[in-house]
């Protein structure tokens, strides 16, 4: 039950883009298309996945019993640098045709918020194990989600006429507040209404 | 003397992070409920991009080309600790604000930006001012969202205590009815839009005038 509060929280509820802003660079700067931002969109939610497992190993196998907590920041950033080059070099030689379609977005995630963000919200929530696995899996298909949305949105703004002041980034922005005033619609609520909370 | 001075400029205005070369959004965006976060964020920014930019410099012929952004990561990740063990000491209130904001400084795009584009090819006192000058810019986009934010969707404009002033300035008639839409996430994305715009339209016009002054 406390798996399914979880992904629908951050699917939906706390949904990494609309609500709380991680990873807005790549949201903005890769959703111009949408092969590009579903290639993204699986990119990071892989990544969010593994990074979630291995920074809870980390934090709860290394650091606590050290007392070694304050390293929390550095520690994790070093585990995902070397975790994406990792992914990386895996799917090189295990995959090449998946490397060719996400090997150019790797290394940017080395510096997106959300990887970062969604392994110290695990420790700050003091999330199991499965629980951070869950949560990192549903912000990265919130993640995919939302990026999905917006390459659609832009493909169709391509054609449209816009003032050339607010061309481009002006208007990802402006539509992108748009959806997040549809994604007001989803608040802590839906989890009490399906008895999950 | 006077190139210093245009590296401490630059970033302010003609380069300013958040607005013309949009880095940095995460923070930007998510913090800028209130002003006084935003000061908050902003002098936390300013504080690792300093160090992480003199130390950079200082390191640059040390460390080897090929592993130069794991290097850079851990230097910023270490200011970015000490930033976090402050506020957590001696501003309780604003390190509960940021939340996860803070430690997510390490991954602001600006202070990798700055180490990769400036620092490691410029002299010390050079990468000291640029980080100075970028820093702050990121502070006064931050305080100009976090104004606007707030005093349309709060009424209130809150800044530092002081003595036996609540830091708290009460904004006519939103006070009474807020657009709480502007402090939520919805408001944010919007207001950053028309922003950005405006900033298009307004560089777009001095390059017209320019233009016309030339012919």
């Amino acid at each position: 039950m406390r798996i399914i509060a979880i992904l629908l929280t951050y699917v939906f509820i706390n949904n990494f883009i609309l609500v709380k802003f991680l990873g807005l660079c790549p949201f903005i700067g890769v959703s111009k298309n949408s092969e590009s931002a579903v290639g993204m969109g699986l990119a990071v939610t892989f990544v969010t996945g593994t990074a979630s497992v291995v920074c809870w190993c980390i934090y709860h196998g290394l650091l606590e019993p050290f007392g070694l907590q304050y390293l929390q920041t550095i520690a994790f950033i070093l585990v995902i640098a070397a975790l994406v080059q990792l992914v990386e070099m895996v799917l090189k030689k295990m995959s090449p045709s998946l490397y060719k379609a996400l090997g150019i977005f790797l290394p940017l995630i080395t510096t997106n918020c959300a990887v970062l963000g969604i392994a110290i919200i695990n420790i700050d929530e003091s999330y199991n194990l499965i629980e951070s696995f869950a949560a990192g899996i549903a912000a990265g298909i919130g993640f995919t989600m939302a990026i999905i949305l917006m390459s659609n949105i832009r493909e169709q703004l391509e054609l449209k006429p816009v003032r050339k002041s607010f061309k481009g980034v002006p208007i990802a922005f402006i539509s992108a507040g748009i959806m997040a005033l549809a994604f007001m619609a989803f608040d802590n609520s839906l989890l009490t209404n399906l008895h999950l909370a | 003397m006077k190139a210093n001075i245009k590296e401490l400029t630059k970033g302010i205005f003609k380069e300013n992070p958040t607005f013309i070369i949009m880095l940095g959004m995460c923070p930007t965006l998510a913090v800028t409920t209130q002003l006084v976060n935003a000061i908050g964020m902003g002098a936390g920014v300013l504080f690792v991009l300093l160090f992480s930019n003199i130390f950079i410099s200082l390191l640059k012929n040390v460390i080897p080309n090929s592993v130069r952004i794991p290097c850079y990561v851990v230097v910023i990740a270490s200011f970015v600790t000490i930033v976090q063990m402050v506020f957590h000491a001696y501003l309780p209130s604003i390190y509960e604000a940021l939340g996860v904001y803070l430690p997510l400084i390490v991954v602001n795009c600006i202070i990798l930006g700055r180490a990769e584009a400036f620092a490691n090819k410029n002299t010390v006192i050079d990468s000291a001012l640029d980080a100075i000058g970028m820093g702050i810019g990121f502070t006064l986009a931050l305080s100009l969202i976090s104004i606007i934010r707030e005093s349309f969707g709060a009424g209130t404009i809150t800044f530092f205590a002081i003595g036996s002033w609540d830091g708290i300035i009460k904004v006519p008639f939103f006070n009474k009815w807020p657009i709480r839409v502007m402090t939520l996430a919805a408001g944010a994305l919007l207001l950053m839009g028309y922003l950005k715009a405006f900033f298009n339209w307004n560089s777009e016009r001095k390059a017209r005038k320019a233009e016309e002054v030339k012919a």
